[in-house]
């Protein structure tokens, strides 16, 4: 079997003034299905920009990117759409809940693009997503009516809708205090038990240590890579591998 | 995403900023109301002359004697000294297959009393087939007939203006003596009312006795001319062959040789509904384009609304776009909200239009003709105006990318 996704030798250079800035130097990276995976580094370590191609909201500048066995690397801006519709989930440091919308037409967005479900499948499945995250009553809250912690939820109900592969989360716990964090981070590990792969990238080390998997930036490489097949980290010892990675 | 979701998606952006929406509609709602106001203004005005130029006569077709022109001096229509009553009895008699009517008429303005009362006014010396050909009714009393036309009698009969100045409101007119320059005439019949012309010429204002009469005992002239003569064609269809026709006639009776210029004139009531129709055209096509102008300012205002939404907006459209919406989706969400916004200015507008036209028309005693088809592409060009001004901004929008409009502060 395949990875879910495979990259090869990818490369994002941008050029500012006359300098080239090479963003990603010839990563090549594999996750499979299942993985919770932690992207960590500093700021302009790269692994932000690694997180939008990998999301396709970006595209690299050369390299191969295998999304499900399918080459994306080169699509359409229309194609890419359809993939981040079909296949992938955001979730975003600030949320990016649509302003004045009910936190359920929040949630069911995605699938007003994708046209599958009829009006009563979509709102049932949104009810049952906004459930599942904790929010069955506040489905017709608008985002100004919900704390960082609950907006944050209903976005990951959103990033649910289309029943992605997998879920990108960009510092989702960057805007929230240490409890909402919690909640979040629990809430990523039980969907990461259910099965789903997810794909994160954080500086914080305590929220770092709810993903298996720890991959370490720096310059745009990839320093170091643990599958986390030693078990669990705590937050000290995410710290110490980072730590290392880095040294 | 189907089209009512993302028009539901735009009317709501529109619905949230209502002021703005309102400003921006604006300038499409006084195009719109521009265009509706001032064609249905022009179609009323048009209709008006039209109906009041065939009120002038049935089928009419006029035949003028040759201005003379001596040095600067014009002498004016009709003045022409070489059109006798003979030949209009031989337009009748020869073109009877053409023409239905023909009346010769003489024209003089004299001082007419009656008892104590004095008015200056027209005679018009004519034959009893002006009733049918001027579309002329009796009121009161009758006509003067053929036989008193060939026997020169001194019989008259008077239109409204007249007898309202001459004769008290309970009076009969009829069988009194009118004097028109200390020659006594008898009132046979009063005229129904014609009211003004095109120009405003009180038509009313008028008195006719046979054309023989006038001659004889108003202008005392020993030639027989007269001032012009009007026709009644059958059809017409047929008013280029009479043109001809008349024209030949005329011309072997003057015996004008090949060489010389016809020394009569004809004209007829599609010359001058035609003049008036490229008048009126002119105007309408001059307002349009003032109208059309407001409607391009109109568009320019929602282009300029909606590259400010799409700016204000780059965030939203960069989470439409991570969550699955395709360019076409944000083109199409933006061009609906400028198309929308639009049309209903252009609802408001035709509205506007339809209610300051006959407003316009109440004040000012205007008929004022609003044609539906006209409504409905004034309606659609709306629609048109926030398509062509709205695909620029809703164009940018579409073209851009995700991850810069996620991360635009």
């Amino acid at each position: 079997m395949g990875h879910l996704i495979e990259i090869r030798d990818m490369y994002k250079i941008y050029a500012i003034g006359d300098e080239p800035v090479h963003a990603l130097d010839g990563v090549s990276l594999t996750v499979d299905e299942g993985e919770f995976v932690a992207i960590m580094g500093s700021s302009g370590s790269g692994k932000s920009t690694m997180l939008n191609i990998l999301g396709c909201l970006d595209t690299p500048t050369k390299g191969s990117y295998l999304l499900d066995g399918t080459e994306v690397a080169a699509r359409s801006a229309t194609e890419l759409a359809h993939i981040r519709n079909r296949k992938l989930g955001f979730v975003f440091q600030n949320f990016n809940l649509l302003a004045r919308t009910t936190a359920l037409e929040n949630v069911e967005l995605p699938d007003l693009y994708m046209g599958r479900l009829t009006f009563r499948e979509r709102r049932r499945r949104a009810l049952t997503l906004l459930k599942r995250v904790g929010l069955g009553g506040r489905h017709s809250h608008t985002p100004a009516q919900l704390s960082g912690g609950q907006q944050q939820r209903v976005a990951i109900a959103r990033a649910l809708m289309n029943n992605p592969p997998v879920l990108f989360a960009d510092e989702p716990t960057g805007n929230l205090d240490t409890k909402s964090s919690i909640e979040i981070m629990n809430l990523f590990t039980e969907l990461s038990d259910e099965g789903i792969t997810i794909v994160m990238v954080t500086h914080e080390d305590d929220i770092a240590a709810y993903a298996k998997r720890h991959i370490v930036m720096r310059d745009g490489k990839v320093m170091r890579d643990d599958r986390g097949e030693g078990g669990r980290k705590t937050t000290d010892q995410v710290a110490q591998f980072v730590k290392e990675a880095l040294a | 995403m189907n089209f009512w979701m993302i028009f539901k998606v735009a009317a709501r952006a529109i619905a949230r900023n209502k002021t703005r929406s309102v400003l921006t509609c604006i300038g499409i709602i006084v195009g719109i109301a521009a265009v509706i106001c001032v064609m249905a203004i022009g179609q009323g005005a048009q209709t008006m002359m039209v109906r009041e130029i065939s009120s002038m006569g049935n089928n009419l077709m006029m035949v003028f004697p040759e201005r003379r022109n001596q040095g600067p001096v014009s002498g004016g229509m009709g003045q022409g000294e070489t059109m006798t009553a003979d030949d209009a009895e031989a337009v009748k008699r020869e073109l009877s297959h053409l023409v239905q009517g023909v009346s010769p008429q003489v024209r003089t303005t004299v001082q007419m009393m009656y008892a104590s009362k004095n008015w200056s006014g027209n005679v018009q010396g004519v034959s009893p087939d002006v009733l049918t050909i001027s579309n002329w009714t009796v009121a009161d009393g009758r006509f003067f007939t053929e036989e008193e036309t060939k026997l020169s009698s001194r019989v008259c009969v008077i239109g409204t203006t007249v007898k309202s100045n001459l004769f008290g409101e309970d009076e009969d007119p009829i069988g009194k003596t009118l004097r028109l320059r200390n020659m006594t005439f008898k009132i046979i019949g009063v005229l129904g009312s014609k009211g003004a012309n095109n120009w405003g010429q009180d038509q009313d204002d008028v008195v006719m006795a046979p054309y023989t009469s006038v001659q004889r005992y108003l202008q005392r002239s020993k030639f027989r001319t007269i001032n012009m003569m009007n026709l009644s064609l059958v059809t017409m269809d047929d008013l280029d062959e009479a043109k001809r026709e008349v024209s030949a006639l005329l011309r072997q009776r003057h015996h004008l040789a090949e060489w010389q210029d016809d020394d009569f004139e004809t004209r007829d009531t599609t010359e001058i509904m035609n003049t008036i129709g490229s008048v009126t055209g002119l105007m309408t096509v001059l307002l349009t384009a003032v109208a059309a102008i407001s409607l391009l300012v109109g568009g320019i205002g929602i282009m300029n609304i909606m590259l400010v939404s799409v700016t204000e907006r780059i965030k939203e459209i960069g989470l439409r776009m991570a969550i699955g919406a395709t360019p076409a989706n944000i083109l199409t969400q933006f061009l609906l909200e400028a198309v929308v916004l639009s049309t209903v200015g252009g609802a408001f507008g035709v509205a506007l239009g339809i209610g300051g036209a006959k407003l316009i028309g109440a004040i000012k005693h205007w008929p004022i003709i609003v044609q539906v088809g006209s409504t409905v592409a004034a309606f659609f060009f709306s629609a048109v105006v926030g398509m062509f001004f709205g695909f620029y901004p809703a164009y940018r929008a579409s073209k851009l990318n995700p991850i810069d409009c996620l991360r635009y502060e």
